[in-house]
């Protein structure tokens, strides 16, 4: 298991672009929004928390459709599938390594970017809080869509539009927890239920994705 | 004889072809005097005036929307479960269904939001998660557009109906916390004293009842288009000479 964990981070970090990618990403959408807004910074500061998980989302949804398309052409996953580690541990620890190419290197950058869009300093730890908490979720989810869709020619779009419904609650309690954190409430309720929706994710769409996954490589 | 004797295609066709002409006359009884009695027979409502009657659409679409779903979702069971074709492809006639239902539930409602709310849209719970549902509608149809061995095609979409029917729920309930509704509660239910009155409360159940069987027959004619379908490639892949 850590071998494969291993594999997969060399991977993204040699293969160029996938580790910086997503982070660069995120960078450009949040530069691009007071372009489309406008500068003033109290609309800024208020639509803040939204935007940057927004930003989140889509880097994550970004880097999604190579996480198990090169594995399936290369013959990597027929491989997995039938190695003694089962598939559901295997589907885990891509998703793990998903995180850890994307999601941690936006929870650390956010607080950097929430300063170009003025958001207000106190909100800046449940930003990262809500961040941490809910982007698990996104690739666990994002893992999912792309063993639906890896057998699929031309598939990107599809997954896009499979996963981003999926993400609606996620997207929902983790952006109010950083909305009320910003305006300075209270933020235990929504970020408790994004840790639910996490860790369920986390627990129970292993399970999912390396049925479809099984269901493809038949 | 149980209910599995349909899963034989041929069973299930011949069974289908005695069920539809019922279902379609029914139907169409159904929903004219649902319509006719609901837009003529009843009286203006004395705040909201004539437009109460576009309800006699609304409520019965809305209930198809998502009675479709579910009925994907235990077809899709079905299908993971026991394997039998005719339970996929039912599922796979049902989503287009649900999908234009869902389209008009979502119109109607904005044909009346904008004289009653004042908008054509508002970001309340009940709308949104009707979107939402959508949006699942969109993604299951595109991805049984999208595979093209159809056993395949037929697990993917059930898992994921399985896998978006949790998280549909679980929108369901986000969306109440989001956002403070602006739409009315339930028209009808069963354990409630007291549902509307009377006088709109007939036509609309009968309307509902249209619908259903209007459901009803819908599916079971573009299942038995996918039965053929299938048993026309099939077909066509013996007549072609082995290369």
């Amino acid at each position: 298991m850590i071998a494969l964990l291993i594999r997969d981070l060399r991977l993204a970090m040699r293969a160029g672009g996938g580790f910086g990618l997503g982070l660069a990403f995120f960078l450009i959408i949040t530069v691009l929004v007071p372009f489309s807004v406008g500068p003033q910074s109290s609309l800024l500061s208020t639509i803040a928390p939204g935007i940057m998980w927004m930003g989140a989302l889509l880097a994550c949804l970004l880097s999604l459709d190579r996480l198990l398309a090169l594995d399936f052409e290369d013959g990597t996953l027929d491989v997995l599938a039938t190695a003694p580690l089962p598939l559901e541990a295997a589907l885990a620890i891509k998703g793990l390594a998903h995180w850890i190419t994307t999601g941690l290197p936006l929870v650390v950058a956010a607080p950097f970017l929430a300063v170009l869009l003025n958001m207000p300093p106190q909100g800046f730890v449940w930003l990262v809080v809500s961040l941490a908490l809910g982007t698990p979720a996104l690739s666990m989810i994002g893992t999912f869509g792309a063993a639906l869709t890896v057998g699929i020619k031309r598939g990107g779009l599809l997954l896009s539009l499979l996963v981003l419904p999926l993400y609606v609650p996620t997207l929902i309690f983790g952006a109010e927890a950083a909305r009320r954190g910003a305006a300075g409430m209270a933020v235990e309720t929504p970020l408790l239920l994004l840790a639910g929706i996490s860790l369920a994710c986390v627990a129970l769409l292993p399970f999912a994705a390396a049925a479809a996954l099984r269901m493809t490589l038949r | 004889m149980s209910i599995w004797e349909y899963a034989n295609p041929v069973r299930f066709l011949a069974l289908s072809a005695k069920v539809q002409p019922f279902a379609w006359g029914a139907a169409a009884i159904g929903i004219s005097v649902g319509l006719i009695w609901g837009f003529f027979g009843t009286p203006d409502d004395f705040r909201q005036g004539a437009t109460v009657k576009i309800i006699y659409l609304h409520v019965p679409a809305a209930w198809i929307a998502i009675n479709a779903w579910i009925m994907m979702l235990l077809a899709s069971l079905v299908w993971l479960v026991r394997r039998h074709h005719v339970s996929a492809l039912a599922a796979k006639a049902a989503a287009p269904v649900g999908l234009v239902m869902t389209v008009i539930g979502l119109f109607t409602g904005a044909i009346w939001g904008q004289p009653m709310w004042g908008t054509w849209w508002a970001w309340d719970p009940r709308l949104t998660s009707f979107l939402i549902l959508f949006l699942f509608y969109l993604g299951y149809i595109a991805l049984w557009e999208a595979v093209e061995d159809p056993d395949t095609a037929a697990d993917l979409t059930s898992v994921l109906c399985l896998v978006g029917s949790v998280f549909a729920l679980m929108s369901r309930y986000a969306v109440l916390f989001w956002s403070q509704g602006l739409h009315q509660g339930a028209s009808l239910s069963m354990d409630k004293q007291e549902n509307i009155s009377n006088v709109f409360w007939f036509p609309l159940v009968i309307a509902i009842a249209g619908f259903t069987l209007l459901f009803l027959a819908l599916v079971l004619y573009r299942t038995g288009t996918e039965i053929s379908l299938r048993r026309a490639r099939a077909l066509s892949a013996r007549m072609e000479p082995r290369a």
